[in-house]
């Protein structure tokens, strides 16, 4: 009953955080896309939090906008809380957080997707991948519809086996009652490809009306909202704030009376659940001395009374869930409009991938999201993009693009995944990066924009003003380097003002501003420069003379860094045959197949003596090939 | 990793009237120059040239050393990098003060058989010697690996890792007031910082102390002396530490423990280990010190095995005998002042006459031919596992110093108001430093400690 429905460069399957990425970079990329979803209707839905950004993800959401990806300016289209994190601390971890209005995110990610050239949207099921000789060639649907395509994005999120999980029932479905996908994970396992089962959860959904607002705390998003994307200079979506309060006494009661009924507890739930991310009754079970835990009320939209309950992630019962809700000042007479649930789905274990995410196994296949073992949107997102790029430039002939763990957050998490693997879904931690000073939310651009415009999904208008913003701030740099100012009365009184030294000899305006108290906007007045400036420059260069010490420290680690993830390491390697690695070692270099010396030195029981003994081997291979002619 | 500098000694400590420190990397004629005072500045030396001067203390710019420094610019050298060889007066001090000073800078202490590595990386060696480095390699990381373990396990790795638990906490602590800023956890001060790597920092000063002192770090050829009960172990390690430190009666299996002693002979640095006689015994509490004793000699890189030369061998000799036969072993004789009802043929058929002395401690003869026995086998090249029991002090000296001075930064950040993620970039790397020590890699310990000390959650 199989047809041929059509024949594309890329082909998407899967149309989440991931997958709308990865299409979306695949067809600007200039490559003829399709991406395929079980349900139009699901484009780019947020099943858990209505909510996008914080510490790390926010990063990440920076650096998908600096390489030309479309979350950033979704969410700013379509924010209703806009909030700077950290603020209090260095501004590598400064991190914006926006509650999005989820319907309308959902909208406007359709509605770009359907207008981007080269792409098309379309609903199916895929049940099967197309291999031929080895390589991924395209994906049958259950309608028996047959796309071929030169290179394939799989992002099923928990839609693969997903299986929803509420006490002691228990069904078959993808998030929020969508239809699973049942049968292509045998298509994977009969690729060979090794297979996990994860859980994740979400909490209840409540009705406006029926909170007592007055028994929590307002919080407010901030007066001056700030932006995901680099591009977005303006906006005037009105703001909701969200609201606090806490778990009580009765609260813990109710679920330790009813762990019995737990599927947590009762051993209903095979999949590994997150640590970062457990539910309220795992919380209460394994912090059972924290009197009281938080919970946040979210908006879930503008034109919606749905609240979600924050704090609250559960698999209990629903009859237990509601008393839980009840238990809550402020939802002494909730209802409760949608049920939480636990579900579980199948993963890859991403060590079967490579850095580019292509599979080891089946060339042609990429994979991005959950199905790679993290959770979050913006790591989905993350992922999605690169798979998308490295799809469309396996079409097109080039090389795969590889960040490195000192560009990005993005980098961070993908070596993270196919270097380490993970034993539970993965979320994205400011200290998983070695080097966060680095990996700051402001300079994304800096990091991350000359890639993206190298890729091509950076335009000529747009790289034009990356490059006159970095020049300005360069230029400024230098002025401060070079120009000096005098004790006289004004330096004094402004230093006097915010309580630092007075000078005693004339010194230049870097040194000054390198005192902790003394900020741009106090030497600006004294000493402003010539050209005009813009807020995020003048912050830029403050960033970059402020930590200028801690700055250069990273940097000499990177360039060690760099030296190892520059030396590649060939692809025919058999390292069974390298007589001096350890055995473990041995296995697991020729399961990871790392592609540089970096990566391989970090896999886990690999010793820099075995290290030592690959760059010999190397050496020696490269020098026995170069002999050969 | 690659092609940043290093340092290690280019010959067997102890050993000869001169040592040489060889430093090899792009900056090692600044980083040595740093430290060198003379007429002449080494980076505007030629190449292969040699420089009279002294090494100063960084700081101080005291003298601490005469010595001669040559300067061998790449590609002209063994590894075809910029290298510098320091000669110093023979002997393990002279050469661990250079050692020491050098590895306060970035030199990194080098890798076993790194130098070797870098001549053949650089195309220095011949491409079929690929394999013998290859060998080198992995022959001389398994034996420092094991010298290593042997020096950190007990006291030290315990109190090192009491303290990278305390930095542990605090930088989950950090890492939660970062990545959850709305969580209801105490928030992280900059007081509260300073106070907890004040703590460490005054622990792992202590530790310095001791180890500069000599008593938990201290180096030497690890020597068991073993015998039956009363053969006169313990009277032999005192006279060879010419004071009291055993019990000394003459009721068999009065040492129940391993008693430990540092002594130098003709400048080779020994630790001896006197133990508790070996043989078959009830006794539970001399049975654990028999125990012990099998195990100081599972680890001993020199056996002195003593016997009474008044008696006929006794089965546990023999047994003994066998159980050293593949080590480096001297035979002393002992109580040459009594009669000999020893059969010689059994002593000599297994050991060589040249490793075989003749005492009697009581009466202090012989102490003289056993020390030149001692320093025969040790320059023969018999025993090499001090260069590494040594080099690995220097390497744990170092680190511990390298935290130190991470803390340092840390608590002065604290107190310029640095917001506590950079403050934490210092606390980090003391946390690492000690790592290092203990052979700990850096891993998801930091992730694993965040979730496990807080309860946090969507």
């Amino acid at each position: 009953m199989g047809y041929l429905a059509g024949e594309y460069d890329v082909l998407v399957i899967g149309a989440g955080h991931a997958g709308c990425e990865a299409a979306l970079a695949a067809a600007r990329m200039g490559c003829e896309t399709l991406l395929l979803t079980i349900n139009l209707d699901m484009v780019a839905f947020m099943p858990c939090n209505p909510s996008i950004g914080g510490p790390a993800k926010g990063h990440v959401v920076r650096e998908i906008d600096a390489l030309g990806g479309e979350m950033g300016r979704n969410i700013d289209k379509t924010f209703i809380q806009m909030r700077m994190l950290n603020t209090g601390k260095g501004p590598a971890v400064h991190a914006l957080r926006a509650q999005a209005d989820k319907f309308l995110y959902q909208h406007m990610m359709k509605e770009t997707i359907e207008s981007t050239e080269h792409l098309t949207l379309r609903q199916g099921m895929v049940e099967e991948l197309l291999i031929e000789d080895g390589q991924c060639v395209g994906a049958v649907t259950k309608t028996g519809a047959e796309y071929r395509a030169k290179s394939v994005v799989l992002t099923t999120g928990t839609y693969l086996r997903g299986k929803i999980i509420m006490g002691e029932l228990m069904y078959e479905s993808g998030p929020n009652n969508q239809q699973p996908a049942v049968k292509l994970s045998e298509s994977l396992r009969n690729a060979g490809l090794q297979l996990v089962r994860f859980k994740t959860g979400t909490p209840p959904r409540v009705h406006k009306d029926t909170i007592d607002f007055s028994k929590t705390e307002i919080q407010p998003g901030d007066e001056q909202p700030k932006f995901f994307s680099f591009e977005t200079t303006s906006s005037d979506n009105e703001q909701l704030p969200c609201w606090l309060t806490y778990t009580s006494a009765a609260t813990h009661q109710i679920i330790n009376d009813n762990l019995h009924r737990a599927p947590m507890f009762s051993g209903a739930i095979e999949g590994t659940g997150p640590r970062y991310c457990p539910s309220i009754e795992d919380k209460i079970v394994r912090f059972s001395d924290k009197p009281k835990h938080q919970i946040f009320l979210e908006p879930e939209g503008k034109n919606t009374s749905e609240y979600y309950v924050q704090g609250l992630s559960t698999s209990m019962p629903e009859d237990v869930q509601l008393q839980i809700l009840r238990s809550i000042p402020g939802l002494e007479q909730v209802e409760m409009m949608r049920t939480g649930y636990a579900i579980e789905y199948d993963a890859v274990v991403p060590t079967q991938l490579y850095p580019s995410l292509e599979v080891k196994l089946l060339p042609g296949l990429f994979t991005a999201g959950q199905i790679n073992g993290t959770s979050g949107y913006e790591e989905a997102a993350g992922q999605g993009i690169m798979a998308g790029i490295n799809a469309a430039r396996k079409v097109q002939g080039k090389e795969a693009v590889v960040i490195d763990r000192s560009q990005g957050y993005i980098g961070v998490l993908i070596d993270d995944l196919v270097t380490k693997g993970t034993n539970e879904p993965y979320r994205l931690l400011t200290s998983r990066a070695e080097y966060r000073l680095l990996l700051r939310h402001d300079n994304a651009d800096l990091r991350l924009t000359p890639t993206g415009y190298d890729i091509g999904l950076i335009k000529e208008d747009r790289y034009a003003r990356f490059q006159h913003k970095k020049e300005m701030v360069e230029l400024e740099i230098e002025r401060l380097r070079s120009t000096k100012i005098r004790p006289d009365e004004t330096t004094q009184a402004m230093l006097a003002s915010v309580g630092s030294a007075p000078l005693q000899n004339s010194v230049d305006i870097l040194t000054i501003l390198r005192r902790p108290e003394v900020t741009y906007a106090h030497i600006e007045p004294i000493s402003p420069s010539s050209h005009e400036l813009t807020e995020e420059m003048k912050e830029q260069v403050e960033i970059q003379i402020k930590y200028s010490g801690y700055i250069e420290k990273q940097l000499i680690q990177v360039e060690r860094l760099q030296k190892m993830e520059k030396k590649k390491i060939p692809d025919d390697i058999d390292y069974s045959d390298i007589h001096g690695i350890a055995t473990e070692a041995k296995q697991k270099l020729n399961k990871i197949r790392p592609i540089s010396i970096g990566q391989a030195s970090r896999i886990s029981g690999v010793t820099p003596a075995d290290i030592s003994i690959l760059l010999v081997y190397l050496e020696h291979y490269n020098r026995v090939i170069a002999s050969r002619g | 990793m690659i092609n940043d500098t290093i340092a290690a000694i280019a010959t067997a400590v102890g050993e000869g009237s001169i040592a040489v420190v060889r430093v090899s990397g792009p900056d090692a004629v600044a980083n040595v120059e740093a430290i060198f005072s003379s007429n002449e500045k080494l980076t505007e030396a030629a190449s292969h040239t040699v420089h009279y001067g002294y090494i100063v203390d960084r700081k101080t710019r005291e003298k601490v050393e005469e010595v001669l420094v040559t300067v061998m610019r790449a590609p002209r050298s063994f590894t075809m990098e910029d290298v510098v060889e320091i000669s110093t007066h023979g002997g393990v001090i002279a050469v661990k003060r250079v050692m020491d000073l050098l590895l306060e800078s970035d030199i990194r202490l080098a890798e076993p058989g790194e130098f070797t590595k870098r001549a053949f990386l650089n195309g220095r060696i011949d491409l079929s010697q690929a394999e013998a480095v290859i060998d080198l390699i992995r022959s001389k990381s398994e034996r420092a690996f094991s010298v290593a373990l042997k020096q950190v396990q007990g006291n030290l790795s315990k109190q090192i890792e009491e303290q990278r638990y305390t930095l542990l906490e605090t930088m989950a602590h950090i890492e939660v007031n970062i990545d959850y800023p709305e969580h209801d956890v105490e928030s992280m001060t900059s007081a509260f910082i300073r106070e907890k790597c004040s703590s460490v920092m005054d622990a792992i000063e202590k530790l310095l102390k001791t180890a500069n002192e000599g008593k938990i770090l201290r180096e030497g050829i690890v020597t068991a002396i073993v015998g039956r009960p009363n053969v006169g172990k313990s009277s032999l390690l005192n006279a060879l530490a010419k004071e009291s430190k055993a019990i000394v009666t003459d009721i068999p299996g009065t040492t129940r423990d391993v008693i430990e002693e540092f002594i130098t002979i003709n400048g080779i640095p020994l630790k001896l280990l006197d133990t508790a006689g070996i043989r078959d015994t009830a006794d539970v509490v001399e049975k654990i010190g028999v125990e012990r004793s099998k195990n100081a000699l599972e680890e001993a890189d020199l056996v002195i095995l003593v016997l009474n030369q008044n008696e006929p061998l006794h089965e546990d000799d023999i047994q003994l005998m066998e159980q050293i036969k593949s080590r480096q072993v001297i035979v002393v004789l002992n109580k040459m002042d009594l009669p000999q009802n020893l059969n010689m043929d059994q002593i000599e058929s297994r050991f060589d006459a040249q490793h075989i002395v003749k005492m009697s401690v009581k009466e202090q003869e012989g102490l003289d031919a056993l020390e030149e026995a001692i320093a025969a086998i040790f320059f023969t090249g018999g025993i090499e596992a001090n260069d590494l029991t040594y080099v690995s002090n220097v390497r744990h000296i170092a680190l511990l110093k390298k935290a130190i001075v991470s803390l340092q930064d840390a608590i002065q950040a604290t107190e310029e108001h640095i917001p506590i993620d950079l403050i934490q970039i210092d606390v980090r790397l003391a946390w690492e430093h000690l790592g290092e020590i203990i052979g700990e890699a850096v891993g998801d310990s930091l992730i694993d400690q965040i979730f496990s000390q807080f309860c946090l959650g969507k």
